[in-house]
């Protein structure tokens, strides 16, 4: 079953020469109304004109995360404030966050990306969509709602947390998918059966899971715990949000969206690399309005293959990401740099804080514990005093990340360093 | 004023050990030690008969230590007797934030050794009621 599939399913050579035309119209829109683009091209002495089919993206700039950044909030936008109904964030490096906007034909854009993964799911207009992602500045939670009313499906938006109000609704509104990161969905599972429930009384038939890796034995788990079929969905919010790409039925990696966004895999040398290598998955956004980006560098590591799929799409798939070109660690969905952790440590005035970020999973839960080494300024003869500080810290580390962190405070030099540094990251979860 | 010194200790297996094996190799004699303890972490307070060789000796070690002044007592070593003193801060809103002492068994007196919330205001009170302030010298 397809959503759009006249787009899904044509011909690549058509689709080639889709991406062709809108590569070269995206160029010429983003020199005459990105200053950021256009100071970028013309140092590299490129005028829209040298742009001519999609092969000539090569010859592009890159952009990186830490563009967005150093252009906050609205800098790189392409459009008028007026033209922008929607805006999105997310935490970026040094507690500013990446911050993205949308205008009318882009969230238009979204729900049909959205709408055709939730079609590879199995959505039909006879669905029950239950919404497990957080809404707000999070794109999971409108992403997938959007998407599935554009489908017609009926949308149950419960957003995240309370997990016995989640089971509760999921079996009495009948809900047929569930949408939620695939941790929340094998905790979901797992109280299902705590409360005494038969999965067999509710109606589960398929689950859209994303926003961070999981594996292969996460997968077989959280589809006997909920008996529905589950799939792997990729997004990220400076593309457009959930609904980059997604699996199909057959299971053999996610179909980019390549009508939208056009997907490419670097290596170290930012070489292109044939299908089935694995490198860095770099995104341009060939109709994006209000945020339209060249060659984005995601970062994650993973591989493309472009020959048509047993289903009959033929967009490139690409690979389960497997791992990352820098340190960002995703922690129940969000994005986590250590660096934040040291900027929250010398905001507070802490002399050379060492810290080390260890992450586990319990009960299908990641962890996150920071280990801080007691500067000489934290420690005080009143235990009321250094309670403090750890209680101040997690705070501060709840502002920044949207995450509870557990602090806790260690002996000076008693994180093992290596070669002179310490080792700022414990990762014991299985699948990272 | 009565120095102390405190020095934070992770709740591991050893680290009092590690403490204590430090100051014998240094020949440090304590004359009280108390822990403050958490789930995580204690911090323990010490008073040595050489206060800054203990410091720098401990520091040199890896433990991290800081230092506060403590209003010191002597009062007699019999019921009441520190009931008396805190009548007098209690009876001024004065509180402790926290208290240990120890007995003289030979001269039959009593140390108390105590943080206060107003510290200006408890040497003022103890200063008019006559009691007698210790230093590090008469501990």
């Amino acid at each position: 079953m397809y959503f759009n599939k006249e787009i899904e399913c044509m011909k690549r050579s058509e689709l080639k020469a889709l991406q062709s035309e809108r590569l070269c119209a995206l160029v010429k829109y983003v020199y005459e109304r990105v200053p950021f683009y256009k100071n970028k091209m013309d140092a590299l002495k490129l005028k829209p004109s040298d742009i001519k089919s999609i092969d000539d993206i090569v010859k592009l700039p890159f952009t990186e995360k830490t563009d967005l950044r150093d252009n906050y909030p609205f800098g790189l936008f392409a459009v008028d404030k007026k033209d922008v109904v929607r805006v999105h964030a997310s935490s970026g490096t040094t507690g500013k966050m990446t911050v993205v906007g949308y205008t009318r034909d882009d969230l238009e854009v979204w729900a049909e990306v959205m709408a055709r993964s939730l079609t590879c799911a199995g959505v039909t207009p006879d669905s029950t969509v239950h919404v497990a992602y957080g809404y707000g500045l999070f794109t999971g939670g409108f992403g997938a709602h959007c998407g599935a009313e554009k489908i017609g499906a009926r949308v149950i938006p419960v957003s995240s947390g309370n997990t016995a109000r989640q089971v509760t609704i999921l079996k009495d509104f009948e809900a047929t998918t569930l949408c939620c990161t695939p941790s929340y969905a094998a905790y979901i599972g797992e109280s299902i059966r705590q409360h005494g429930y038969d999965i067999k009384d509710f109606k589960l038939k398929s689950g859209v899971f994303g926003a961070e890796p999981w594996t292969e034995e996460l997968r077989s788990k959280i589809e006997q715990s909920l008996n529905l079929k589950a799939f792997d969905i990729y997004g990220l919010s400076e593309i457009i949000g959930p609904g980059v790409s997604i699996e199909c039925n057959a299971n053999k990696g996610l179909h980019v969206w390549e009508d939208h966004f056009y997907p490419e895999i670097l290596g170290n040398d930012f070489e292109p690399l044939s299908d089935g290598e694995t490198g860095e998955l770099v995104f341009t956004t060939l109709t994006k309005q209000a945020l339209p980006l060249l060659r984005y560098r995601t970062k994650d590591l993973c591989t493309l293959d472009r020959s048509v799929c047993v289903c009959g799409r033929t967009h490139a798939r690409m690979g389960k990401i497997t791992g990352r070109k820098d340190d960002m660690l995703i922690v129940r969905g969000i994005n986590v740099f250590p660096s934040q952790i040291e900027t929250v440590l010398m905001q507070m005035g802490y002399l050379s804080p060492t810290y080390q970020i260890i992450v586990g999973r319990e009960n299908n839960t990641d962890t996150m514990e920071v280990k801080v080494e007691l500067a000489q300024n934290m420690l005080s003869d009143v235990v009321a005093n250094v309670e403090s500080i750890i209680d101040d810290i997690g705070k501060r580390l709840y502002s920044v990340l949207g995450l509870n962190v557990k602090v806790r405070l260690v002996e000076a030099n008693s994180i093992p360093r290596s070669e002179g540094k310490a080792v700022r990251v414990i990762d014991n979860r299985k699948n990272k | 004023m009565v120095e102390q010194m405190a020095v934070f200790m992770e709740n591991r297996q050893g680290r009092i050990m590690e403490l204590a094996k430090t100051l014998k190799e240094n020949a440090i004699d304590l004359i009280t030690l108390s822990i403050a303890d958490t789930k995580d972490f204690g911090i323990l307070r010490c008073i040595a008969r050489d206060n800054s060789k203990a410091q720098k000796v401990l520091k040199d070690a890896g433990f991290t230590v800081t230092t506060t002044k403590l209003i010191g007592v002597e009062v007699a070593d019999e019921p009441g007797g520190m009931c008396d003193i805190l009548t007098l801060l209690g009876d001024k809103n004065i509180n402790i934030e926290y208290l240990y002492s120890y007995a003289h068994v030979a001269t039959k007196k009593a140390i108390i050794l105590f943080k206060v919330s107003d510290e200006e205001l408890a040497l003022k009170i103890l200063n008019e009621n006559g009691i007698k302030l210790l230093d590090n010298g008469v501990i």
